[in-house]
C-alpha cells in the first residue's frame, strides 16, 4: 500500500484500538476523552508526517504519541485527581508512571470488553450499530452516513444520544464474567448480525464500504471466537453464516451495481476459501444441544453454496425454514419457506400455502407469487411482478422486477 | 384472532395401533412441513414439544397412580399444538392438515375463551 491508502487504513484500525484501550482505562463516563486524545493524536501524525515524512513503524509511532498525550492530559487536568482518578483501573498508578497498555492482548480485551458495553439494550439496534461501527470499527459519521444513506448530522446526533444513555445507564466497560455470558452474548450477537446485513443487505451503491460492514462484522465475531469465554456455539454459527453469505458478494452485483438472483450468479466467483471457512465454523458450532436461528440461518446458506439443485438440498432447505420459523416467525423467512417448497415439493403445492400467506403489504410476497405462477399461468405471474413492482420502494429491486418481467413468456 | 388447542389424539395401547411405529416414522417430515406451514402464516402460538410416551403416569382418586398412558380410553393425547386462527372455521381447516389424520389420528379443536 502506497501512503495515500495506508493512512486511512492505519486511522481506523488505530483509532478503533486506542479508542477502546482508554476507554476500558477510563471508564464510559469519559469516552469523549478517549475519542480526543486519540483524533489529536492523528492530528498530530498528519501534520508531522505530511512534513517528515511516515515513519519506518507508523502504528509504534502512533502509541508513542498517543501515550504521551495521554499522560500530559492527565497531569494538566486538574479533573484526574477529583473526579477521573476512583475511576481508572489503576488508581495506584501516578499519572508520570501511567504505562499505556497497546499490546495485542490489551487491544483485544478492550475490545471485546467494550462490545458487551455498546450492544446495551438501552440503546435501539440501529444506534448500538452506528456505534460499533464508530467505536469499535473506526468509521467517522460520514462513512456511518454513506453507510444508513442518510447526512452527517444524523449519524452525529444519533452517537451523541446513544453514548449520553451509556452514561446515564452507567454501563461498565469490563470483562464478560462467566454467568452473565449467555445473556448478554445474545445482545452482542444481536448487534453483530445486524451490522453485517446492514453491509449485505444495504442499498447503499459504494460496494467498498458495504464490503467493510461486512469484513468488520465478521472481524468482531472471530475477535469473540478468539477468546475461551465467550467461544460458544451460536458465535461460531453467525461467523459461519457471515462466511457464506460473504462469499457470494462478488457475484451477487453486476458491474452497474445491479443485483444478481441467486440463480443467475456465476458460480466461478463464489469465494471458495469463504465456503470452507465458514464449513468450519459451523461444524465448530455443532455442539451442545441449543439451536438457535444462527444455526438454522447457517445451514439454510450452507445449502445455498451447494449449486446443484438436488432434492436433499431444497428438503434440507425446507427442513431449517421450518425449524426458524417454528422458532421466530418473520415474513421474509415465511417467503422463502415457501419458495423453498416450490423446490422440494413442486409450484402447484407452494402456489396453495403462498396463497395464505396474506402479505398483502410486502412486495416480495407479489414477486414469490409470479415467479411460483410463471410457467403455470404467465398473465397472473405479469400481475404479481406488476403489483410488486408498484409496491417496491427499492430503485434497485424495481429494475430487477423490470427485467423479469421483460423476460416472461408472452401470456395467452 | 383467538387461539385455538389442537390436540391430537391416537392409539397408544393396542399392539396393531395405527399410526403405527413406522408410519410416525414416516409422517415426521410431513409433520414438520405441516407446522413450518402453520408458522408461516405467523399463526403458531408456541413452538410445540415433544411429550414422553413411556413414562407417563395416571393419578387417580385414593392416592392411585398407575403407569399410562390411560387404558380405559384407547385415543391417548399425542401431541397439542396450540394456534391463531379467527374461528373455529380457520382451526379446522388447519387441523384437517394434520398428516398423521389419515393413519387414524383424531385431532380435537378447542378454541381459548377470552380472558377478561
Amino acid at each position: 500500500m502506497d501512503d495515500n491508502a495506508l493512512i486511512p487504513h492505519l486511522f481506523r484500525t488505530e483509532y478503533r484500538n486506542i479508542v477502546s484501550v482508554l476507554s476500558y482505562l477510563f471508564g464510559i463516563q469519559h469516552i469523549e476523552v478517549a475519542e480526543d486524545l486519540v483524533s489529536d493524536t492523528f492530528l498530530t501524525a498528519t501534520e508531522h508526517w505530511s512534513l517528515h515524512g511516515v515513519p519506518d513503524n507508523p502504528t509504534a509511532w502512533l502509541y508513542t504519541v498517543a501515550k504521551n498525550k495521554t499522560r500530559n492530559y492527565l497531569k494538566r487536568n486538574t479533573l484526574f485527581e477529583q473526579r477521573l482518578s476512583p475511576e481508572l483501573r489503576y488508581t495506584a498508578e501516578k499519572a508520570e508512571e501511567l504505562d499505556l497498555d497497546l499490546s495485542v492482548k490489551n487491544i483485544a480485551d478492550s475490545q471485546l470488553a467494550m462490545m458487551f458495553t455498546i450492544c446495551n439494550p438501552v440503546n435501539s439496534g440501529e444506534s448500538q450499530v452506528a456505534l460499533a461501527l464508530n467505536l469499535l470499527c473506526g468509521f467517522g459519521t460520514q462513512e456511518i452516513a454513506d453507510a444508513f444513506l442518510t447526512n452527517k448530522e444524523v449519524i452525529y446526533k444519533r452517537l451523541s444520544r446513544a453514548k449520553e444513555k451509556l452514561k446515564e445507564a452507567n454501563i461498565r466497560i469490563e470483562q464478560p464474567t462467566l454467568t452473565e455470558i449467555n445473556a448478554r452474548l445474545s445482545t452482542v450477537l444481536t448487534t453483530l448480525y445486524l451490522l453485517f446485513s446492514e453491509g449485505y443487505y444495504s442499498t447503499s451503491q459504494n460496494t467498498t464500504l458495504r464490503k467493510g460492514l461486512c469484513a468488520e462484522a465478521m472481524r468482531l465475531c472471530a475477535l469473540l471466537i478468539d477468546n475461551a469465554i465467550t467461544n460458544k456455539p451460536p458465535v461460531n454459527a453467525l461467523l459461519a453464516l457471515m462466511c457464506f453469505h460473504a462469499s457470494r458478494f462478488d457475484a451477487r452485483v453486476d458491474e452497474h451495481g445491479d443485483s444478481i438472483l441467486y440463480q443467475d450468479q456465476d458460480v466461478t466467483l463464489w469465494n471458495r476459501e469463504l465456503i470452507d471457512r465458514g464449513t468450519y465454523f459451523l461444524n465448530a458450532a455443532s455442539t451442545g444441544t441449543e439451536v438457535t436461528r444462527y444455526h438454522l440461518e447457517a445451514g439454510i446458506a450452507y445449502w445455498h453454496t451447494q449449486r446443484e439443485d438436488t432434492a436433499e438440498k431444497w428438503e434440507n432447505i425446507l427442513s431449517l425454514y421450518n425449524d426458524l420459523l417454528i422458532l421466530e416467525y418473520s415474513p421474509i423467512a415465511a417467503l422463502n419457506r415457501t419458495f423453498a417448497l416450490s423446490k422440494a415439493h413442486g409450484k402447484e403445492v407452494a402456489i396453495v400455502e403462498a396463497e395464505k400467506l396474506k402479505l398483502t403489504t410486502n412486495p416480495f410476497y407479489y414477486s414469490l407469487l409470479g415467479n411460483l405462477y410463471t410457467g403455470i399461468d404467465n398473465g397472473l405471474a405479469l400481475q404479481h411482478f406488476e403489483k410488486a413492482a408498484s409496491l417496491s420502494t427499492s430503485v434497485a429491486d424495481k429494475a430487477t422486477l423490470q427485467r423479469t418481467i421483460a423476460r416472461l413468456p408472452e401470456s395467452q | 384472532m383467538n387461539e385455538f388447542l389442537l390436540i391430537i389424539h391416537r392409539d397408544l395401547i393396542s399392539k396393531d395401533a395405527t399410526p403405527s411405529p413406522e408410519q410416525m416414522q414416516q409422517s415426521i417430515k410431513p409433520f414438520q412441513d405441516w407446522l413450518g406451514g402453520i408458522a408461516a402464516q405467523n399463526k403458531l402460538v408456541a413452538p410445540p414439544r415433544r411429550w414422553d410416551v413411556t413414562g407417563c403416569r395416571i393419578v387417580k382418586q385414593d392416592n392411585v397412580v398407575l403407569n399410562g398412558p390411560y387404558a380405559e380410553i384407547k385415543e391417548s393425547v399425542g401431541g397439542m399444538i396450540l394456534i391463531r386462527a379467527n374461528d373455529y372455521e380457520e382451526a379446522v381447516e388447519i387441523a384437517r392438515g394434520c398428516p398423521i389424520i389419515q393413519w387414524g389420528a383424531v385431532v380435537e379443536v378447542r378454541m381459548a375463551m377470552p380472558t377478561m
